[in-house]
């Protein structure tokens, strides 16, 4: 069977997808996590442990570029590893939300306005959901899971929204607290934003899969985000 | 008139954060990609300082390479550039050719193959070859393998048909072969003819096998299986392979040398290394423009 060792490569490829895709998702669960028990320690960790995020994306780029130059991808081998190219970009800079939350649990400091935290954690646990499984999808070319998965960021715009007027008005009730307000305003943005990667993830395992290139409905226009109909 | 810019309103970073941001986590595109490091490596074979004149001219200068254990080395450069020259020095095949002579040394296991004390029968038994144009030779199956084991002496039929098969299966062919071991080698197609030279070739128990454009007179299904083969083949034998298809000795080989014509048209090395590196960031504009087929 000829091309095994480019199967070969492929398929580590796809495995360090994966443990690059858990090691996004852990940041995210454990940044909101320390966001919630104030764990100003947990949330440095958080915030360093992103260069082994960004490591791990430089060390598949590279693989990726080299199976290009060496192993003359082509067709699906070249959809395949094209995708991953983006795949990965979405994950590292998943980690910099992920990053970017730790850094505001850190300005928060020792301030004990109150947080969000409900919608926070549901909106955290609806995010690294849909991202493990569009993983998934893409690694299995799983074309109708891939379409599903987007329509789930609904929820998260809608948890987005609450926590919105909940800040709105509590800026409005006291102005001091603007600056927390704000922060917690970027905490659930970064979220956000998160859920609406996850998309471009699943347009990704649809152009593997069927080569053709689109926009799933809605959710990736970053200025769209937030407005109700 | 001056604009004064609030520092807040800043979007381009200071030379120093610039600074921080490039010293965290970078990597060099080719180089730490799958560990591969020469100098790390165990030395199986080394061309030190070799030229190679045919009479008056000179086909080689100072060529300095050290071809790893286990691994497969690619010649590589543009037509005349010495590469088979080359290839052919390590077994002294180029002693067969008239007026030939070297200067410098080819080492295998650190000992230099030229030095009047090396027979190179024994050479030719450790350095296997398999040439471009499949050539089995006009018998048996079974008697193309046998014939090298045969020529060291060994006689009894059972042991024969144990090296037989051992070799044509390590070589990837025994599926096509099996119960044809009678047939004339010359009766099996291309890319089977080619796997059967690299059994005979195999059954010698080299060290080293040395390819010279292996695939080139084979379909692109029979030259992928060679190349599979050969991946395989490199956890037994150290390969060094001359190829005209640069796509070939990116996809096959660990390391790459490239070589090139002189102004005095003798074969120089201009650069080696990991393959990985050649391809994707080479160090010399003359690799880069060989490679990326702007020149040769």
């Amino acid at each position: 069977m000829p091309r095994q060792t480019l199967d070969r490569e492929i398929h580590h490829l796809q495995d360090e997808v994966l443990l690059l895709g858990s090691m996004v998702e852990q940041a995210l669960l454990n940044t909101i996590d320390a966001l919630k028990r104030r764990d100003l320690v947990a949330s440095r960790r958080v915030y360093n442990e992103d260069d082994l995020i960004n490591e791990k994306r430089y060390a598949i780029e590279n693989r990726v570029l080299i199976l290009f130059a060496t192993q003359q991808p082509i067709a699906h081998d070249l959809r395949l590893l094209a995708a991953i190219l983006e795949v990965i970009t979405e994950l590292e800079r998943m980690g910099d939300y992920a990053k970017g939350i730790a850094k505001i649990n850190l300005l928060i400091g020792q301030d004990d306005t109150a947080i969000p935290i409900r919608e926070i954690s549901r909106m955290g646990d609806l995010a690294v959901g849909m991202l493990h499984r569009a993983l998934s999808a893409f690694i299995a070319e799983d074309v109708s899971m891939a379409y599903r998965i987007p329509r789930e960021d609904d929820q998260v715009d809608e948890l987005y929204n609450q926590v919105y007027r909940k800040m709105v008005a509590a800026m409005i009730a006291d102005p001091d607290i603007i600056d927390h307000a704000n922060y917690m305003m970027w905490v659930v943005h970064n979220i956000e934003r998160t859920a609406d990667r996850v998309t471009n993830i699943c347009e990704r395992t649809i152009f593997i899969a069927t080569g053709e290139l689109l926009e799933i409905d809605g959710s990736d226009d970053e200025w769209d985000d937030g407005e109700e109909a | 008139m001056n604009i004064v810019r609030p520092q807040t309103l800043r979007f381009i970073p200071s030379d120093s954060e610039v600074t921080k941001i490039q010293t965290q986590a970078s990597i060099r595109i080719g180089e730490k990609a799958d560990g591969l490091e020469l100098k790390a490596l165990p030395i199986k074979m080394a061309a030190e300082e070799l030229s190679v004149f045919y009479g008056k001219f000179q086909a080689l200068r100072d060529i300095s390479l050290d071809v790893p254990e286990k691994k497969i080395t690619a010649l590589i450069g543009p037509s005349g550039c010495g590469k088979s020259t080359l290839l052919r020095s390590f077994n002294r095949m180029n002693d067969l050719v008239q007026g030939s002579r070297i200067e410098g040394q080819v080492l295998l296991n650190g000992k230099n193959i030229y030095d009047p004390d090396v027979d190179v029968v024994d050479i030719r038994q450790q350095i296997g070859m398999v040439f471009q144009r499949p050539n089995p030779f006009p018998m048996s199956v079974f008697d193309n393998v046998a014939y090298g084991p045969r020529l060291y002496g060994i006689r009894k039929r059972s042991f024969l048909e144990e090296i037989v098969e051992c070799s044509l299966r390590q070589a990837a062919v025994w599926d096509d072969v099996e119960g044809k071991l009678d047939q004339s080698g010359l009766e099996l197609s291309g890319g089977q003819q080619q796997r059967l030279c690299i059994a005979r070739a195999i059954a010698v128990e080299p060290a080293v096998i040395l390819m010279d454009e292996p695939a080139s007179a084979l379909d692109p299904i029979s030259t992928l299986k060679i190349e599979e083969l050969m991946e395989t083949l490199k956890e037994d034998y150290t390969i060094v392979i001359v190829t005209h298809n640069m796509q070939q000795a990116a996809r096959v080989s660990d390391f790459t040398a490239f070589l090139m014509i002189d102004e005095n048209r003798a074969g120089t090395l201009v650069e080696y290394g990991a393959t990985d590196q050649i391809f994707t960031n080479p160090k010399t504009e003359q690799t880069e423009a060989y490679v990326t087929g702007r020149f040769g």
